[in-house]
């Protein structure tokens, strides 16, 4: 789906070579500051490489209209951006900002079902926990029904047990529709348990690649 | 008559009285001196400033008024806009992109220009069009508000972008455009800039007179035909800032994201 060639940014990431398969879970790993978050930056073109190449579906990322391209390929940042609003509009928001029509409260229960989430939809977004805003922002980047999910540590926030059930629920639902999952984790245990690929970067290379 | 000379019902004041009134300002002196405030420096800058460029002011109006001719009163109108950008450069704190600079100018000039001669030209209806005795007033007006305006619309967009920038760029991973990211950004600067012109309207008749009819008064005109011109002004205004703001932040924040609609603060 992605296929990297020769891409450089700044001094913070060097990959000769790296391959991203569709419909597949991919988790990058390795330590802070390895330009693992540079690299999802990257493929949602938040920033651009300075050489090399990035192709997506057998198009190079240049040709691509970086608008059109996020909302294919949706990013969910490590910390969840929470807009001012209720659970409701915070949901929906993706929706609005990606011209796509809105979903009714049926979806809405069953993101949040799936998710974890037991709240009122007329809760103020703001005044949730950091692991509630976290995976509000998980099930608002699920409603997008993108290609792909970039997602930089969407578990950070959660204990072990709840990460286990979220992320397990979260891969089983793009599974099930062929979508394909970027990513970033610090956690061995989510690696191990949930990717088809396992990507490790160090000092911004490919150090090692491992498919199950 | 209170001691000055009265030309047409108007007291004309003497030298010695308008010295009489930096009394005002030995008395702040004294009051930031006596707390401890070091201001002493800037109020007597401010002040020496003021006179000078009044008085200057009072000479270059007397000539252009006895002296009309277009070029005088386009020359005056385009001292008053390159001061107003300047000042508006000047009053944000954080180093301003060229491409902002020049939405700025671009914003103030044609915002304020078309509001001055459609208020001149179609609501007065003055002849010739280059009066100076009514272009200059109204454009001053026009001209120091929308600056205002720009200002806090200005400020309040480059800390907006800088404050939420991880609201923005989380908009733009959903896949927002940069209008759609920014918009709550461009409504907020917008609102900032407008709220100082709505809000003195409201106070105005009741808690001030505004300066236009003052002086208007003073000069022995009908309180009638003063308000009348106030109204006039006052929408004049409303409608100048409205304009210079609503173009600035349309083309303002879109200085804050590249050709890839990537955030930009650079």
């Amino acid at each position: 789906m992605f296929c990297l060639r020769g891409v450089g940014y700044r001094d913070i990431l060097d990959i000769e070579r790296l391959e991203i398969p569709e419909g597949k879970v991919t988790c990058i790993v390795g330590e802070s500051g390895s330009g693992k978050t540079t690299l999802l930056r990257l493929l949602n073109k938040l920033i651009s490489y300075d050489n090399g190449d990035i192709v997506y579906k057998g198009h190079s990322l240049k040709d691509i209209d970086s608008v059109e391209l996020r909302r294919r390929v949706v990013m969910l940042p490590q910390t969840p951006a929470i807009f001012p609003g209720t659970v409701w509009d915070d949901l929906l928001i993706g929706l609005v900002f990606s011209e796509k029509p809105l979903v009714g409260e049926k979806k809405l229960l069953e993101i949040m079902k799936m998710v974890h989430l037991d709240k009122g939809f007329d809760e103020d977004a703001e005044k949730l926990s950091g692991g509630e805003k976290q995976r509000l922002a998980l099930g608002r980047v699920l409603l997008l029904d993108p290609e792909a999910f970039l997602l930089d540590e969407p578990s950070s926030a959660l204990d072990e047990d709840t990460e286990e059930v979220v992320i397990g629920g979260l891969v089983k639902y793009v599974r099930e529709r062929g979508k394909t999952v970027v990513m970033v984790t610090h956690s061995k245990q989510v690696a191990r348990s949930f990717s088809d690929k396992i990507v490790e970067i160090s000092h911004g290379r490919v150090v090692s690649c491992w498919e199950g | 008559m209170l001691g000055g000379v009265a030309v047409r019902g108007i007291i004309e004041l003497q030298m010695w009285q308008v010295a009489v009134a930096y009394i005002f300002i030995v008395i702040l002196l004294f009051i930031v001196r006596a707390r401890g405030i070091p201001r002493e420096k800037e109020i007597l800058v401010a002040s020496l400033r003021m006179t000078l460029q009044l008085v200057l002011t009072g000479y270059i109006l007397a000539y252009v008024f006895t002296n009309s001719h277009p070029l005088y009163t386009l020359l005056a109108i385009a001292i008053m806009e390159a001061f107003a950008v300047y000042n508006i450069y000047k009053r944000v704190k954080t180093p301003l992109s060229p491409r902002l600079r020049e939405i700025i100018a671009v914003s103030m000039v044609t915002g304020t220009l078309a509001s001055l001669f459609y208020f001149l030209l179609v609501v007065v209806r003055i002849s010739p069009w280059y009066d100076p005795r009514y272009v200059i007033p109204i454009a001053g007006m026009l001209i120091g508000n929308s600056m205002t305006g720009i200002s806090l619309g200005l400020s309040r967009l480059v800390d907006g972008m800088r404050t939420q920038q991880h609201l923005v760029e989380a908009a733009l991973m959903l896949g927002a455009t940069p209008g759609a990211a920014s918009k709550q950004i461009v409504n907020a600067s917008f609102d900032a800039a407008i709220l100082p012109t709505i809000n003195s309207m409201v106070g105005m008749g009741i808690v001030f007179l505004p300066g236009m009819m003052t002086g208007q008064i003073l000069s022995g005109v009908s309180p009638l035909t003063a308000i009348e011109y106030q109204i006039a002004i006052m929408l004049g205004i409303l409608g100048c800032v409205a304009l210079t703001v609503v173009m600035f932040v349309q083309l303002g924040y879109k200085t804050f994201f590249n050709e890839e609609c990537q955030l930009d603060l650079q």
